[in-house]
């Protein structure tokens, strides 16, 4: 199984205030695998994710879902097919963790209806599928930054959207603990077909997880592709301006960019 | 890469879930009808205690429209509506002060603190007692005034990186300096007597009459549902703006509308018994200690607000020598607790 939806953007420019930021982006992104949008700090790419997930309204041109622009579409039924764990979303206090994952049911529940068997069931996948099932009636304030953001990204299954964007979802965590989040969301990527797109901060863990890797350089895209076939050292010097050296990862076989600093060159 | 498939235990998680989930929301439903319940018994205690206590056969004849001697005067014309008032009041205070609290994350938002409620005094006591308005044009000028602290206070407070705690330290000194009209206006008033005055500074029932009520219930019967119906939408803006549009929820328009259904919430109680303190703000930390975290305060914390104010009305009429009025009671009540928030608040060093 795979996702039917298509996500695209069409000359897309969006920015604050203002000073423009993405600047013509036009990019679609592939259904049913992970895409990961790489790039310097204030590059754009932050903003690229949330004006796809309509948190900022476009300057100019679209952001498509299936040949709809998101503009038009009803917010409930967009937030049936599109999900976004944004970068801090903040837990209310003392809130028991499966509660805050049932609050993801909310694009699925209507005025005047009381929670269903298929709610229950929904938070109960979600809890499974993220290994939190045992932590379901505790506080969520009770739990480490990696059990929590596993929470978080429970609340974001429950929701049951095909599409699902996340904002750099390791920031915060320890290494054990990304890579722990970045094979959960290869699994929900390889079991349901979820399309995934996300935005992260390390490169070589971009490039471990990623189907197809958008480099973001001053608001355009600069690159796009398999990351076998797009990353080399001449584009991280071009996107990161940073000297480096390409090889192959011994555990992946893709390609792993190793940074060349002032002092450590033999 | 294997944790997902072959789970035959889904259901049995399912069951869990839903036991877990109807173990906390049957606490939420106890405490609910508990106070469902106190707040009838509170009403009917108001009613029936004073000088005269009046058994319940005189006040269900009086309500049925029997002439009874005495009675009819006494719990028809001064009692009921004192009952009433203080109960619609407490509703929409209650509901008015949980609303901002969850919508802003901060125990501290009450409009009684910043000062939101302030402003329909100022406003109500300048059109009554200066301006000599009816009643019914001061609960639209109190409304108007109150939409227009609330906005002042937001713009203020615009652009900062904590919204939250500078929107409450300019409410507080907003408030202030409307305190300052009322008893301004106060002082200036040709006759001004002291039960007058003591409704404009701390909130009072003394003086509630038929004719207040239907404003104040139509208020509340309109707007406590509305924030009732935006309160699933409420639990997911708690999340963060971001959080909730991706949940759906139409995040400005959302927050305006309760925006403006609790500060009218406020303004027409206020404009009907003086900003009676610290109900709003009291109300939803009570409650949240009462059912648990995580689910909606708002029918929970209107009741609360309901039993603080006719609780702290019966005490200032009988527990003491001196009869005092219900703000009087329901400050001393919440001022403990507001300092308790903000230490506990410099402590952390934030806006909590």
């Amino acid at each position: 199984m795979s996702s039917e939806h298509l996500l695209a953007t069409k000359a897309l420019v969006a920015g604050y205030g203002g000073k423009t930021i993405v600047d013509g982006v036009d990019l679609e992104l592939p259904a049913g695998s992970i895409t990961v949008i790489v790039g310097a700090n204030a590059c754009g790419k932050s903003t690229l994710l949330k004006t796809m997930s309509r948190l900022i309204s476009p300057t100019s041109g679209s952001v498509v879902l299936d040949g709809k622009q998101i503009s038009e579409i009803h917010t409930k039924e967009l937030a049936r097919t599109l999900g976004l764990l944004p970068q801090q979303p903040i837990a209310p206090e003392g809130i028991a963790v499966a509660d805050l994952v049932g609050r993801g049911r909310h694009p699925h529940q209507k005025l005047f209806r009381s929670w269903t068997t298929t709610d229950d069931r929904a938070v109960a996948e979600a809890l499974e599928a993220t290994g939190v099932a045992d932590l379901a009636d505790r506080s969520v304030d009770e739990l480490s930054g990696g059990q929590r953001q596993r929470v978080w990204i429970a609340m974001a299954l429950a929701q049951q959207t095909d599409i699902l964007l996340l904002d750099e979802p390791t920031t915060f965590l320890d290494i054990a603990h990304q890579i722990e989040v970045l094979d959960l969301l290869t699994d929900l990527n390889r079991n349901r077909g979820t399309t995934v797109v996300m935005v992260l901060h390390d490169l070589n863990l971009a490039i471990r997880y990623a189907d197809t890797i958008v480099a973001v350089k001053d608001g355009k895209v600069h690159a796009m592709g398999a990351p076998s076939e797009v990353v080399t050292s001449d584009l991280i010097e071009e996107v990161f301006g940073l000297a480096n050296r390409v090889s192959t990862d011994p555990v992946s076989g893709k390609p792993m960019v190793t940074p060349i600093g002032k002092h450590h060159s033999r | 890469m294997t944790s997902i498939p072959a789970r035959p235990d889904l259901s049995t998680r399912t069951a869990l879930v839903r036991a877990g989930r109807v173990r906390r929301s049957r606490r939420r439903v106890i405490v609910i009808s508990a106070l469902a319940v106190t707040v009838l018994l509170l009403i009917a205690a108001s009613i029936m205690l004073g000088n005269t206590i009046y058994p319940v056969s005189d006040v269900l004849a009086v309500i049925r429209g029997e002439s009874v001697p005495g009675a009819s005067f006494t719990v028809g014309t001064l009692r009921i509506p004192r009952a009433l008032i203080g109960a619609l009041a407490g509703l929409a205070f209650g509901a008015a002060g949980t609303t901002f609290q969850t919508m802003l994350r901060n125990p501290l938002a009450s409009p009684d603190v910043i000062g939101i409620s302030a402003g329909a005094s100022a406003a109500a006591v300048v059109c009554l007692v200066v301006l000599r308005w009816s009643g019914t044009a001061t609960m639209f000028a109190a409304l108007i005034a109150g939409v227009v602290t609330a906005a002042a206070i937001y713009l203020a407070a615009r652009g900062g990186e904590s919204t939250g705690g500078r929107l409450i330290l300019i409410g507080i000194g907003i408030g202030a300096m409307l305190d300052a009209v009322v008893s301004f206006a106060i002082q200036r008033a040709a006759e001004w007597d002291v039960a007058v005055a003591m409704r404009w500074l701390t909130g009072s029932l003394n003086g509630s009459r038929w004719e207040s009520v239907l404003p104040l219930g139509v208020a509340v019967a309109i707007l406590l549902p509305l924030i009732v119906l935006l309160s699933r939408d409420l639990s997911a803006l708690e999340l963060g703006d971001a959080a909730a549009m991706s949940l759906g929820v139409r995040v400005d328009l959302v927050r305006i509308l309760l925006i403006l259904a609790a500060v009218t919430l406020t303004c027409f109680a206020t404009a009907t018994t003086g900003p009676i303190a610290f109900v709003a703000f009291l109300a939803g930390p009570i409650v949240s200690r009462l059912v648990g975290h995580g689910s909606s305060l708002i029918i929970p914390a209107a009741l609360m607000g309901a039993c603080l104010v006719l609780v702290a009305d019966l005490i200032g009429q009988f527990a003491f020598d001196t009869r005092f009025p219900v703000g009087v009671i329901t400050g001393i009540l919440g001022a403990p607790y507001l300092l308790f928030l903000l230490i506990r608040t410099s402590r952390r060093g934030g806006s909590s």
